[in-house]
């Protein structure tokens, strides 16, 4: 069993992810730049990806959008890939589209998104570094913008289980 | 001060090893400032001054009324910061653990092709 994802904050901008994971590094990386794979996993429950367009290549660019299978909202990612080293370099400059939600996200700056994939008998470690442009940044993409899909599935969910318990 | 302010004071509180070490001594327990400058091996308007810090980001308090002014741990404020991070890390991991099903899938797959004739 993989060790659950570890989340740090190493300044007043940053934000560290670190997960390993039971695969070869090329499959992890395939995992992160094939549009029909990053389908697969990235996302939120109740949310549909309608569109995953991704040109991986120094200067390429992508958009990631979610749609809620319910009502429609919609919000998103996008930006431009600025290292591409398979398999184990992925920096890209991130976007946030707040689609219908009209979050608080800032859209000025973007945030420097770096993956860095390193393999050890098999297992794939992952460090995912979030460089925001501000402290404010940081904390507003993760107490409003990034959460809100997930909140929004967790609400519902609470209130499913609230029906299935009365 | 809104929610986002408060979290930046308690982390920007929070990123100081000596300032952490006395949270840790603290939780053990309430302390005077004498008591928390000893292991330090810092002056007392050294410790004094950490102390404000975590003070004004709500990390601690003053028991005024004794005379030895003990510091005691106020464990909300913490327990907000690490609700912050947990909230994101369980976004990250609920993606994560979509991708070990898809790796794995992805592992079988061609195992199963090589054993086909």
């Amino acid at each position: 069993m993989p060790k659950p994802a570890e989340v740090t904050t190493p300044s007043d901008r940053e934000v560290c992810v670190t997960r390993t994971f039971n695969a070869p590094r090329q499959l992890v990386w395939d995992a992160h730049t094939k549009p029909e794979l990053v389908r697969k996993w990235q996302g939120y429950d109740g949310w549909d990806m309608p569109v995953c367009d991704m040109d991986v290549r120094v200067g390429g660019t992508y958009r990631w959008q979610w749609k809620n299978r319910e009502d429609g909202q919609q919000f998103g990612f996008f930006g431009t890939f600025t290292e591409v080293t398979p398999p184990s370099r992925l920096t890209h400059e991130q976007y946030f589209d707040p689609g219908n939600f009209g979050s608080a996200m800032p859209v000025g700056d973007p945030c420097i998104v770096s993956l860095e994939l390193s393999e050890q008998m098999g297992v794939t470690t992952l460090v995912c570094r979030l460089t925001f442009a501000s402290k404010e940044a940081r904390d507003d993409a993760v107490s409003t913008g990034m959460t809100e899909g997930m909140e929004y599935s967790y609400a519902r969910l609470d209130g499913l289980f609230a029906t299935k318990a009365a | 001060m809104t929610p986002s302010e408060r979290l930046d004071a308690t982390f920007a509180a929070l990123a100081d090893p000596t300032r952490r070490a006395i949270l840790a001594r603290l939780a053990t327990g309430e302390a005077s400032v004498t008591e928390l400058a000893e292991p330090f091996d810092m002056s007392q308007p050294a410790v004094s001054k950490h102390l404000k810090v975590l003070e004004r980001a709500g990390l601690i308090s003053m028991d005024v009324d004794a005379q030895r002014r003990p510091r005691r741990l106020e464990p909300k404020r913490l327990q907000e910061a690490v609700a912050w991070i947990e909230r994101y890390r369980a976004i990250w991991e609920h993606n994560y653990q979509r991708l070990d099903a898809l790796l794995e899938e992805l592992q079988r797959q061609p195992a199963r092709s090589k054993r086909k004739p």
